[in-house]
């Protein structure tokens, strides 16, 4: 039996080791991939994003919880910076998730960004695939929070939940614009600290004075993640967020922009793989030559196109 | 294209032990020598820490004990290893463990135990000598 | 000290003068060992200390008279003139009959008082029989399930004249009632009691992993015993708070007196929150910190520590009563310098460690045996830690003076330095909401590791040397005749649990419980319904249980 039979036999060993062949760019994942595709499109993804500090794997650990306890599965995707001088990670999000470790409905992996910019490891798409395949109900991505991995997550995520904190030192207009336009939904963690309600009303201002039309306000929800006030409530906004993207056809709108983005992707390397595959030697002499400015780069560009093309 | 392979290290704390500099010094030394460390946090069963180490597929299990109570919690994390069908993944164990419960440790499978003084640089060496081909699954 | 402007101004130019010829003549063909110096806790260090530093010392004001305000040469005019320190050697394993047989020995021994080590379930609230106690029972001190294994414990050992220290913090309201209980069968009552519990759950969160219950309820218990105490138990030390484990995870020595003493901080806010009057409970806090390898830092960081509170309760919290004031501490030396090589060495180390702790003015002194990196004591090993502070008490001389280090430029020059660096720290906890804040935002947990970090790549590098270690390394046989707990202690306890269960009035146990699970939810005093709970024969972890069902439990912030 191979790896996708097993995962589609609900192997959680094998769910895991394909993961982290899907890691390492093994050709074998990439078979497996090809085998699991068509029972994929089932769950529901759920992206988790923040700054850090802002309690994000406290949230996800009652937000899992309340979910079981609903009766459906939840596969969690943690990631973490890998670090750029080193290549390492410290991956310390599951230490908050502990009461979910042997909870047969419950999948978690830690992943770390490994040099990805957009803070999602590539890697995350295609786990996302593996766990959806595996047939996970919902599926939990938290991210690092930190730059463009906002922007990641929400072509990876149906629902994209915004985790604040009050007095972490950002402001509502300090933190970049469109980090805050990305969010379908608000979640003001720590809400039992001081500035909560300053907070909400801050948020609230943003979204009265916002340019964008509305079909559905992004809710913004108090909760305290480590007492598990107003996880119900959160769990029930996404919920009615998800039933609004399926009612009203934007969920389909959103899959098919995420197919076409991710083939576009994949596109991207195979191409630019073969290319270099094929035609090192050229481009190296062309480089050679545009750092001797004998050629700029743009007609650089045209003479290795006229050749392969 | 195959990516290097990044070595994955659970870093664990069996039992009601609450020291835990070493383990996260470790951790931090792992990572700083280019690997994906998971550190599990304190108070693990034997269970979750199996658990782990399956769901994470990790290439090695770091234990961490300062409580005597290794000789009944690591021969337990063995036993449940060979239960998952995942005996291939690397043991080692460190902490307040006397020399003469390690051949027992061993004998249960258990690749190495670090003393108190072990650098850090030992552990990476012996990891990245020691890994096991991680094979089917 | 004050000297006048114009020795000052000739001590400096003789100093340079100094520098640029005899100290340049030898420089210039030997160069020193290294290019900067530093403490064990990486404060540099000058070549040499003059009148120079610590000038601005005013000898009444920062140093006093020991016995008086601030402190800082000690908490008694006399010390150890008139009494030694108190020889403490924290002990327990196994059944209470194992662990009363040794506090027998160390009695006989000439111990001053008794000091209980408790197994790691018993520390969490968990009976021997709990699944979390699989491996764990009698290992790292003896395993308490019930009143009934406390009385054999202290079994013919007269509560009126121990004096003992409990090392249990979460559920130290529940040892303290035992101990109270089983005063009572011997006939001694609670006013006659003394002794100290450590009761710092801060700490617990922040360094040392025995926590229960969330913080809030956790001060709440600190703060009944508090009170309790003060009107019933009037000997006792409610608490200690603890730098020892702090530095123990990783802290340097400035790092130890800051949180330490955030942590008081928060404790006294407490009860002052709770209704409490400070000179009713402060002259009964007391602290507990660790003897580390860097001698004179040592005995700088204990007097500043002394100086630093002493203002704080004085001009913080008000406090009239000197004895308020008087920072009185319990020392243990470093745990984690042990090594597991060459483990003789460990008894030089210890015997160093000691003497800055005697130095320091310590109350009552642990010092660890040599083979403690890799099991508990053995009685040989253990009484030769004894006699090391034995020998410093009756030998060494050091006892003869009150404080003799006092005046060292080197030691008044730190103690100052040390002192303005941890009052730094305890300026940037108190801006981050007090030390409960700090810990919850993970702040005190990262600065320490940090240093936990920094200090092995110190020894990694060779810039740190540990002999035996990194450096005068031979090969060695492993040690033989470790100490080994009774592998059966797991099965003896959970027999006499089930003894205990089946003898005992399990009606009048249920409806404790019950009463103590109403009072949990008021703000009442739970120490008079914990003790009722304790006489019935419930067992720790039933009450441990009955409070995590009102409480919670707590989810730790975990940093790297």
């Amino acid at each position: 039996m191979d790896l996708a039979d097993r995962v589609l036999k609900k192997d959680k060993r094998a769910v895991a080791r394909l993961i982290t062949l899907i890691e390492r760019e093994s050709p074998e994942a990439t078979e497996a991939l090809k085998q699991l595709y068509k029972y994929t499109g089932n769950s529901f993804v759920i992206g988790i994003t923040g700054p850090p500090g802002a309690g994000k794997s406290s949230l996800v650990n009652e937000l899992a919880k309340k979910i079981r306890a609903k009766g459906k599965t939840v596969g969690i995707i943690a990631v973490d910076p890998t670090s750029p001088f080193t290549g390492g990670a410290l991956l310390g999000d599951r230490i908050r998730m502990q009461d979910l470790t042997l909870d047969d409905g419950i999948f978690i992996r830690s992943m770390g960004s490994r040099g990805s910019l957009g803070g999602i490891a590539k890697a995350a798409y295609d786990a996302v695939k593996v766990l959806d395949a595996f047939g996970m109900d919902y599926i939990i991505i938290e991210t690092v929070g930190v730059g463009q991995s906002e922007i990641d997550i929400v072509k990876l995520a149906d629902t994209v939940v915004l985790v604040l904190v009050p007095g972490l030192g950002d402001d509502v207009q300090a933190i970049k614009a469109g980090i805050m336009e990305i969010a379908d939904i608000f979640a003001v963690n720590k809400s039992d600290r001081e500035g909560a309600d300053r907070l909400v009303t801050e948020i609230e201002m943003m979204l009265d004075l916002s340019q964008k039309q509305f079909d559905f306000r992004p809710p913004v929800v108090k909760t305290v993640a480590v007492t598990g006030e107003g996880i119900d409530t959160l769990e029930r906004r996404i919920r009615e967020h998800l039933d609004y993207l399926s009612k009203n056809g934007i969920l389909e709108q959103k899959r098919r922009a995420k197919v076409r983005e991710e083939f576009m992707e994949l596109l991207k390397d195979h191409i630019t793989r073969l290319i270099l595959q094929k035609n090192s030697p050229k481009i190296d002499m062309l480089l050679q030559d545009i750092s001797k400015k004998a050629v700029d780069p743009y007609t650089a560009l045209d003479i290795l196109t006229r050749e392969i093309l | 294209m195959e990516q290097t392979k990044k070595i994955r290290v659970l870093i664990a704390k069996p039992g009601l032990d609450g020291h835990d500099r070493g383990a996260k010094v470790i951790a931090r030394g792992l990572r700083d020598a280019g690997m994906e460390v998971i550190y599990t946090g304190l108070r693990q069963t034997p269970e979750q820490i199996v658990e782990a180490a399956i769901q994470e597929d990790v290439d090695v299990i770091g234990l961490s004990i300062l409580s005597g109570a290794h000789n009944v919690l690591f021969p337990r994390v063995m036993e449940l290893l060979k239960q998952k069908g995942a005996e291939d993944i690397l043991v080692i164990g460190g902490g307040v463990i006397p020399h003469e419960d390690i051949p027992y440790l061993k004998e249960c499978g258990i690749a190495e135990i670090f003393t108190p003084g072990t650098s850090i640089s030992e552990i990476v060496e012996f990891i990245k000598n020691n890994v096991k081909k991680r094979g089917e699954v | 000290m004050y000297h006048n402007k114009e020795f000052l101004k000739k001590l400096e130019e003789e100093k340079k003068r100094w520098e640029s010829t005899t100290v340049e003549k030898v420089i210039s063909k030997a160069p020193e060992r290294y290019e900067k110096f530093y403490t064990g806790s990486n404060l540099e260090v000058d070549r040499l200390y003059t009148p120079l530093d610590a000038q601005e010392n005013d000898y009444i004001k920062d140093l006093g008279f020991p016995g008086e305000y601030p402190f800082t040469r000690g908490i008694q005019p006399t010390m150890y003139r008139g009494r030694l320190w108190t020889m403490r050697q924290y002990a327990g394993f196994g059944t209470a009959e194992e662990s009363n047989e040794r506090y027998e020995f160390l009695l006989s021994q000439g111990q001053t008082g008794l000091s209980v080590a408790f197994d790691l379930p018993t520390q969490i609230g968990y009976d021997s029989d709990h699944p979390m106690a699989q491996g764990e029972v009698g290992k790292v001190g003896v395993a308490i399930d019930s009143l009934k294994d406390m009385e054999i414990l202290f079994d013919g050992i007269p509560l009126d004249q121990v004096s003992t220290s409990m090392t249990i913090n979460a559920p130290a309201a529940i040892l303290l009632a035992m101990y109270i209980a089983v005063a009572e069968k011997q006939g001694v009552s609670p006013e006659k009691l003394s002794g100290t519990i450590q009761n710092d759950i801060l700490k617990e969160y922040v360094a040392r992993g025995t926590y229960i219950f969330p913080p809030e309820p956790s001060m709440r218990l600190i703060t009944d015993i508090f009170e309790f105490c003060s009107r019933n138990v009037p000997k006792w030390n409610t608490i200690s708070i603890s730098g020892y484990h702090i530095r123990e995870a990783g802290a340097t020595a400035v790092q130890e007196v800051a949180f330490t003493l955030a942590n008081g901080i928060a404790y006294v806010e407490a009860a002052i929150k709770a209704g409490l009057d400070v000179d009713d409970f402060a002259p009964r806090l007391s602290f507990f910190f660790n003897a580390h390898n860097d001698l004179l830092e040592e005995v700088a960081k204990f007097r500043a520590a002394r100086r630093l509170w002493a203002k704080i309760m004085k001009e913080r919290f008000k406090a009239k009563n000197p004895r308020s004031m008087m920072l009185r501490f319990h020392t243990q030396t470093a745990g984690s310098t042990l090594t597991a090589q060459q483990p003789d060495n460990n008894i030089v180390r210890v015997a160093i460690q000691a003497l800055a702790a005697v130095l320091g003015g310590t109350q009552s002194l642990h010092t660890n045996s040599r083979d403690e990196a890799l099991a508990l004591p053995t009685e040989e090993s253990v009484r030769i830690a004894l006699r090391t502070q034995q020998i410093i008490a009756y030998e060494s001389g050091v006892t003869e003076t009150v404080d003799p280090l006092a005046g060292s430029y080197y030691v008044e020059h730190l103690t100052n330095l040390i002192e303005q660096k941890a009052m730094e720290y305890i300026q940037k906890i108190d801006e981050l909401g007090g030390a409960p804040k700090a810990i919850e935002k993970g702040y005190i947990q990262q600065e320490i590791q940090d240093s936990a970090y920094r200090y092995q790549q110190e020894i990694e590098s060779g810039r740190r040397i540990v002999v035996g270690v990194n450096k005068f390394q031979i090969e060695e046989e492993p040690p033989k005749n470790l100490l080994k707990v009774n592998p059966e202690v797991e099965k003896i306890q959970r027999k006499k649990l089930e003894v205990l269960r089946a003898t005992r009035d399990n009606i009048a146990v249920k409806s404790a419980l019950e009463e103590l699970s109403c009072k949990a939810k008021t703000s009442e005093n739970l120490m008079p319904s914990i003790i009722n709970c304790v006489k019935v024969y419930a067992t720790l972890g039933e009450i441990s249980d009955t409070l995590r069902g009102v409480f919670g439990e707590y989810k730790p912030t975990v940093t790297f």
